[in-house]
């Protein structure tokens, strides 16, 4: 009887961590940033390179830092997105202009509209490796007191952002 | 036929033709070797399975320009790599750290390669008990 029941029950214990492990997509990474301060910086503005935006633009308010770029394909998916989310005044969203060309940069806003207050240029991606990106696009949310509160990995969507976002940014304006 | 021979040695020959990080040594050997060992334990997060010497993602050369810098401003290995762990987590790491998240990685396997000799010492001691009946067993 028990020739049977250890090999049953080895697979019965195996086969649901498969299943975890083979729904869970590899490439989406936890990021250690979670409930730490957001890293600091302060960059040429995309729209006008003579003056800076840094992380002080959003001091003491909860923002979105989105990393785009203009080779990134996902970032073109999510942008109607994004300028539906600028227009509803919910939010301020920052943009991380993330190894990019400016020239291409300012012509990407310009044709497809501009849902930043401001985009940083982080030209050599050294800002991008203090927020730990390693793929654009990424969304953050930070918080009011500056901690991150959520990384989104990947193009932005209306469901996503209700499921992930709107949940947190109503907690942390009750808190207030 | 010898020609032939030569050609294919050398077509072999060129993939060292395909260096990844094209960046110049460091003047001070031991440094360049603490930075080729570095690399060599960093995973490109962008290409994963790679580690970012293998790589010729922009992420990876941006990390391997920014460990050159820490490298020339004096930190040390373990700096660098808490700075890499800081931003991108453990996984950044092909050798993880032992510490409470990555215990099962690191008790695993020997944990199975004993639970496994425990388990076949108890099989062979048991079949070990049985009488010998090779001519009979061959027809069951």
């Amino acid at each position: 009887m028990s020739r049977f029941l250890l090999p049953l029950i080895a697979f019965a214990i195996l086969i649901p961590i498969f299943v975890i492990g083979l729904g869970k997509d590899p490439s989406q990474l936890p990021s250690p940033l979670i409930n730490k301060p957001a890293p600091q910086f302060e960059l040429p503005s995309v729209t006008d390179p003579t003056k800076t935006v840094g992380s002080a633009d959003f001091e003491n308010q909860m923002a979105i830092v989105n990393v785009w770029a203009t080779w990134c394909v996902g970032c073109r998916q999510e942008h109607g997105f994004l300028m539906r989310l600028s227009q509803s005044g919910t939010i301020p969203i920052y943009g991380l202009n993330w190894r990019d060309n400016l020239p291409e940069a300012q012509r990407f806003l310009q044709q497809l509209g501009n849902p930043f207050v401001d985009s940083a240029f982080d030209q050599d991606g050294r800002v991008g490796i203090d927020w730990g990106v390693y793929g654009a696009p990424e969304t953050f949310l930070v918080g009011a007191d500056g901690t991150v509160l959520f990384k989104q990995l990947g193009p932005l969507n209306q469901t996503l952002w209700e499921q992930n976002f709107v949940p947190l940014i109503e907690v942390a304006r009750n808190k207030r | 036929m010898k020609v032939l021979g030569v050609t294919l040695t050398l077509l072999l020959l060129t993939c060292a033709a395909y260096a990844i990080d094209t960046t110049e040594a460091f003047e001070d050997p031991e440094m360049q070797a603490r930075y080729e060992k570095i690399i060599e334990e960093v995973r490109c997060l962008k290409c994963q399975n790679q580690t970012i010497k293998d790589s010729n993602a922009f992420l990876a050369s941006d990390l391997r320009r920014e460990i050159r810098r820490m490298l020339t401003e004096g930190m040390t290995d373990q700096q660098i790599f808490d700075f890499l762990v800081d931003r991108y987590g453990e996984f950044a790491l092909y050798r993880p750290r032992a510490s409470g998240k990555t215990l099962v990685l690191w008790i695993a396997p020997v944990v199975l390669l004993f639970g496994g000799a425990l388990l076949l010492w108890r099989i062979v001691r048991q079949r070990m008990a049985l009488p010998i009946d090779d001519e009979s067993g061959e027809e069951a």
